[in-house]
């Protein structure tokens, strides 16, 4: 594996591994690693460093949203110009085209099911181009990102054995 | 009162005459701590994949209850057989040259018992695995021990074998990938080995249980695959390692018709078949989880790098391993036997390893560290073990 797609599948589960100990798993130098991240993020290889977060643990109670979106295409633009004006707003996370049955999988989040019904309804249906939309409420996760959620594995080893 | 039962005398001298393993003692300090890092582990930190886990239960779901054919199930024995000719282009026969065991370790028992006469010596590279001397023993042969050099990074050579050669020499043991030292033994070091063994006609148990945490680029070597080696090799391997499967106990041994069938009656007596449950989920470990296994290896061979750095930065005097999931550094510049330095480290800052004479009289000196843990306990551990060796260097 060539050294820059090794860095990237290291900081993809682990973006706060120091860069001293990545230099090492690298067997290069620390400066390099450095070089190389400034280089990943400048291309956009890197798009942010996150942190994934289970929000039930603070108490918080936001609700998440599958939206399913039928789309009328134009002519030049294809589906790439409602898109667009679907992603720029902020409560919507995460922006898909799909085959099948439907065009547009959005991810959006709000504070409450009426806030994202309300969203659907006023900002989202109304769009020109946009022919119907389906919504799904998520209720519990069991994974995110292949971070399971609840329920981790314990380590049942001893705790020295030859 | 009845007088008390004599009973170390009527114990079987074979039995009195090994010891119990000494780590055990680290063992029971261990338990008792609480925000203790262990690098004593024999076994990955990982979960069997949960495809190989599903098919388990798969199998019990359908009444897979049952025992197997002795030697095994057919279609593993069958994919164990593919899998020789895929990667090493070594031909076995499913029906007659492969015995699927509880372990690589029955696999040892098995081949010592048939094989050993009473008196037989059995040539054994040292530091080594614990079962190699005792299952000798127990198969009423004599374990002759032969110390590997740090100097040579713990390859052994036919130089260091041959003044222990006699005409009772039957069997020599290798294991490579090794436990405790994460040596390995390149094609030529492998090559002259087989030389030897021809010109003493021996017969050589190869231990390739790390054999899939090789961590070089032309990968593993299996000793059969060496020109004329097949005839007079047992090639052992098993699923614990590779796919995190220790607690399911299935490993196999693959050899001469002869000698397999001389194995295969002592476990037909004894085990008579490894459990159907494992039997099964080794067959999907072999069929579905190759890149299961492949991510985990990638996985120890960052942390064999970071472990490496952090011992060679200490100033430990340490060579690359580049098997297994164990480093094996030089521990005498802190004047400390290995076992004070495991009891006072333990004691100190809370690190469980093993120290080197476990394996051997020539691991004294040495401590095992296994790096089958998390990254960052793996770079806490190291934070610990430095104070520790600053405080005596």
């Amino acid at each position: 594996m060539d050294i820059k797609r090794e860095l990237v599948d290291i900081l993809e589960h682990d973006a706060r591994r120091p860069v001293s100990d990545i230099a090492a798993m690298l067997s290069c130098t620390e400066d390099e690693v450095k070089k190389l991240m400034k280089e990943l993020v400048n291309d956009g290889t890197i798009l942010e460093y996150q942190t994934l977060i289970n929000w039930e643990k603070l108490g918080d109670t936001r609700v998440t949203a599958l939206i399913e979106i039928n789309l009328a295409p134009q002519r030049e633009v294809g589906f790439d110009a409602v898109a667009e004006r679907i992603y720029k707003f902020d409560e919507v996370k995460s922006v898909y085209l799909m085959s099948g049955s439907f065009d547009l999988m959005l991810v959006v989040e709000g504070r409450s099911l009426k806030e994202i019904a309300n969203f659907v309804a006023t900002r989202l249906s109304t769009i020109e181009g946009v022919t119907a939309t389906s919504s799904h409420f998520m209720l519990k996760p069991y994974k995110k990102d292949g971070v399971v959620i609840t329920g981790k594995e314990e380590d049942h080893r001893l705790v020295v054995t030859p | 009162m009845k007088e008390q039962l004599d009973w170390k005398r009527r114990l079987s001298p074979a039995v009195n005459s090994i010891q119990p393993s000494s780590i055990r003692r680290f063992f029971d300090i261990a338990s008792k701590m609480e925000d203790v890092i262990s690098l004593g582990v024999g076994e990955p930190d990982f979960v069997t994949p949960w495809n190989i886990r599903e098919s388990c239960v798969y199998g019990l779901e359908k009444g897979y209850t049952s025992y197997t054919a002795n030697r095994g199930l057919p279609e593993l024995r069958k994919e164990i057989v593919n899998k020789y000719k895929r990667q090493y282009d070594v031909t076995y026969d499913w029906e007659t040259d492969v015995l699927v065991t509880v372990g690589v370790s029955e696999a040892l028992d098995l081949a010592m018992r048939a094989l050993l006469a009473p008196g037989d010596e059995v040539l054994i590279p040292e530091p080594c695995y614990v079962s190699y001397q005792a299952t000798a023993r127990l198969a009423r042969g004599v374990p002759i021990t032969v110390p590997a050099k740090i100097e040579n990074e713990f390859r052994i050579t036919p130089d260091e074998l041959e003044p222990y050669v006699t005409d009772k020499t039957k069997i020599l043991v290798i294991g490579y990938p090794n436990n405790p030292t994460g040596a390995i033994m390149s094609r030529d070091d492998l090559l002259a080995i087989a030389k030897f063994a021809e010109k003493h006609d021996l017969i050589v148990i190869s231990d390739e249980i790390y054999s899939a945490l090789t961590y070089t680029e032309q990968g593993p070597i299996c000793f059969a695959s060496l020109p004329g080696m097949k005839e007079r090799t047992l090639v052992m391997d098993g699923f614990s390692k590779a796919y995190a499967m220790t607690g399911w106990r299935v490993g196999y041994v693959c050899g001469n018709p002869t000698l397999i069938a001389a194995m295969t009656k002592i476990h037909q007596y004894t085990m008579l078949c490894a459990s159907i449950m494992a039997q099964m989920a080794a067959t999907e470990a072999l069929r579905n989880a190759e890149d299961s296994m492949k991510a985990m290896v990638k996985e120890y061979n960052r942390r064999r790098k970071l472990i490496y750095n952090g011992f060679v930065k200490m100033g430990l005097p340490c060579f690359e391993p580049k098997g297994a999931f164990y480093i094996f550094p030089d521990i005498s510049p802190t004047g400390l036997t290995s076992e004070e330095f495991a009891e006072q480290l333990l004691e100190e800052e809370h690190v469980a390893l093993v120290p080197g004479n476990a394996f051997g009289a020539s691991g004294e000196g040495h401590i095992r560290c296994s790096y089958a843990t998390a990254i960052d306990k793996i770079s806490e551990a190291l934070v610990r073990i430095n104070r520790f060796v600053q405080k005596r260097m």
